[in-house]
């Protein structure tokens, strides 16, 4: 069968820092002319990376796609050229078919307008025809389950009933081409469910569907093939399970305690500073920490230029992408005064590893103020596990993300 | 081949995006491309009224406002300058001559500055969904038009008030707001695009509004300046609009020369803007 979405060798690249807030003043345009604007220009010295790279696939009509990956991994910006909000540096995009791309619940609204107004307005931004508004609407406003309050200005509204509102116009969209980005992220838990649902109907009545989520319950549910994503390239395509175990698993040569991040390329930051290795104090070489034990770590790096009030960071995340906590060093050590170039070592303790058993992922960061030097997203992956002589008093089977000492006491009569 | 079967799944769509799409990195000069506008008619409409209803709500004197502005400069410009200034206003009564030109350049002033804040104004929108981005600072300078007609409805009693009836120039209106329109499409769209990559616009514009007046056959005629000036004030692509407006609803003469000057600016004004504009909308959802 023809494909309806056919990729070939996309690519979107990025000047480092210049992703947000890029924009500029005159007066620094003429003092960066004046300067030699010209060298700079060709792009020796600017630092660019590509946010996606390399990207070919075909989609048939029908399918129902789930994209998923780490923060970073592309998947929005594969969206966005998709959906042509960015253009491509690389590489050509077929779509056959109507579009419709759901970025954001709510995009088009108006907080002055009423809410019949924003129907209107946000279908038309959207992609509906008028006469299309007109013929769904009371569909629209059944779904969304805001009768009562159509000529109320939605400034007006509770969030919930926003987002009702906002997801049910888009939800009665009905292109061929639906993508969509964790936008089920939103609302409660029946509304989810209730959105879910749409979903599904749009799938079984032969609609091409493009799904990023980190839910991977919803993609487990939706969708019949993945395409998973790591440092802008496809890593992986194909069976669901297959791609979801490997993105869970996912991290670097998994059971090593000691990975080399000199090399990795996933990492951004104004650089100065580079992380070149990261260790996990482990006993045989693999990065398992006993349930309970503190978690060591050992990081090595180079700094380039000499950095003032240096401060480091080891963020834990579990393999789905939920960040569990943040360990800066200022806690103990304040601010790193002054940095001359050279190779440094230091190393990080967190003492008291109330982990439940999993896999997470490290990320390292180093900054100084606001400004991030280096970081390495997923620098290190590793295994926290139930062992016998972790603590002897817990149980293997508890739920949640840590564990938490809690007192109880005995019943007494009341 | 696989256009001409998609085309036919899905005939039953005639939306506002095509059925075969390609993306690719662009060059090139396609801002302004009409197809593209006349498929989007209908989001520009919705995009309008918008902006109108947005403009006006919790107002307390609404659409009003459109008559004050030019009703109190006619006043102010009446004061200063009918008795002072040796300016005096061909034949026309000196607060129709002023109203009659207060009239495109409100219009101008204010879709230049609407126009400047729209695209960045919307970025929540623009990196959410895709729509030609043009169709944006066109709303924002369109919507003017409607305060534009508010303003020529005031002329109706300033002129029986005056005795000064209209006559058969009237026929020329449509051209005349079709001239200021396209002229301030122009600085909308141009300042909407620059604004994108320089911030300083916020702060230069309404700077230069305020020179820019000074600058425009508005409380003068062109041919009340001196002969060897009248050249440098013609480059004005404003200067046109504004004694069109008057030749039509006064019946004052219209000098030729003057047009065609003022037309070739704006040509040029034109694809200053779609250049510009184009080039940012090549990078637009990634600065904003």
């Amino acid at each position: 069968m023809d494909p309806i979405i056919s990729v070939r060798g996309l690519g979107k690249q990025y000047r480092i820092g210049a992703q947000r807030a890029a924009y500029r003043t005159l007066r620094e345009s003429i003092m960066r002319t004046l300067s030699g604007g010209v060298r700079r220009r060709s792009g020796e010295g600017a630092r660019t990376f590509w946010a996606l790279r390399d990207v070919t696939v075909d989609v048939a009509p029908g399918e129902v796609v789930g994209i998923i990956g780490r923060n970073g991994a592309g998947k929005s910006t594969l969206l966005k050229v998709l959906s042509r909000i960015t253009e491509p540096t690389e590489g050509e995009v077929d779509l056959y078919g109507r579009v419709g791309c759901l970025l954001e619940v709510g995009t088009g609204f108006h907080g002055e307008l009423t809410g019949r107004d924003n129907i209107f307005l946000s279908g038309a931004v959207l992609g509906m025809r008028r006469e299309e508004i007109n013929r769904k609407f009371d569909d629209i406003v059944a779904f969304a389950e805001v009768a009562p309050f159509l000529d109320t200005p939605i400034k007006h509204y509770s969030s919930g009933m926003t987002v009702r509102l906002a997801f049910s116009v888009a939800a009665h969209l009905d292109p061929e081409i639906l993508i969509i980005d964790e936008v089920l992220a939103v609302g409660d838990a029946p509304f989810q469910q209730k959105c879910l649902g749409r979903m599904e109907d749009a799938a079984r009545q032969g609609r091409t569907i493009l799904f990023v989520s980190h839910n991977m319950a919803a993609v487990r549910g939706l969708c019949r093939r993945v395409l998973l994503l790591e440092a802008g390239r496809i890593a992986m395509d194909g069976d669901v399970d297959a791609c979801i175990n490997r993105y869970l698993a996912r991290g670097t040569a998994p059971g090593t305690n000691q990975v080399d991040v000199s090399a990795v390329h996933r990492r951004h930051g104004y650089g100065g500073l580079q992380f070149q290795r990261v260790t996990l104090g482990a006993a045989d070489n693999r990065a398992i920490v006993a349930l309970g034990r503190p978690i060591d770590l050992q990081m090595e790096v180079r700094v380039e230029t000499a950095v003032n009030d240096l401060e480091l960071s080891v963020v834990v995340e579990t393999a789905e992408g939920v960040r569990v906590c943040e360990c800066p060093s200022s806690l103990t050590l304040g601010r790193i005064a002054r940095l001359e170039p050279g190779a440094y070592r230091l190393e990080c303790r967190i003492d008291q590893n109330i982990l439940n058993p999993g896999r997470y992922v490290l990320t390292v960061i180093a900054g100084c103020g606001r400004r991030v030097l280096d970081e390495v997203p997923d620098a290190l992956a590793f295994e926290i596990a139930w062992t016998r002589d972790g603590a002897p008093d817990s149980r293997e089977d508890l739920s949640g993300l840590v564990r938490v000492r809690s007192t109880w006491t005995a019943p007494t009569p009341s | 081949m696989p256009g001409v079967r998609s085309h036919d799944r899905c005939a039953a769509y005639t939306g506002a995006l095509e059925l075969h799409i390609r993306i690719r990195p662009t060059r090139g000069w396609t801002a302004l491309d009409p197809r593209t506008l006349w498929s989007n008619r209908e989001l520009l409409y919705f995009l309008i009224w918008r902006d109108l209803k947005v403009r006006y709500a919790q107002t307390a004197l609404g659409a009003a406002w459109a008559v004050l502005q030019p009703l109190s400069l006619m006043l102010l410009f009446t004061v200063l300058f009918s008795r002072f200034s040796r300016l005096t206003s061909s034949q026309a009564p000196y607060p129709l001559f002023a109203y009659a030109a207060l009239l495109p350049w409100t219009f101008f002033s204010n879709a230049t500055t609407h126009g400047a804040h729209s695209l960045v104004g919307s970025a929540h929108i623009l990196t959410k969904v895709y729509f030609p981005r043009v169709l944006i600072p066109l709303a924002a300078v369109l919507s003017g038009l409607v305060d534009l007609l508010f303003g020529l409805a005031m002329l109706v009693p300033l002129m029986a008030f005056y005795h000064w009836p209209p006559g058969w120039h009237l026929l020329w209106l449509p051209v005349a707001i079709a001239l200021t329109t396209v002229v301030a499409l122009g600085a909308g769209i141009w300042m909407a695009a620059v604004n994108v990559k320089y911030r300083d616009v916020r702060f230069a514009l309404p700077f230069v509004i305020q020179l820019w007046l000074f600058a425009s056959p508005v409380f003068y005629s062109t041919d009340q300046l001196p002969a060897r000036w009248q050249w440098v004030s013609a480059l004005n692509p404003v200067a046109a609009p504004i004694e069109a407006f008057r030749a039509s609803l006064l019946g004052l003469p219209m000098n030729p020369g003057l047009l065609l000057t003022s037309g070739a600016a704006t040509l040029v004004l034109l694809a200053a803007a779609a250049w510009t504009f184009r080039h940012v909308e090549h990078s637009f959802a990634d600065i904003v």
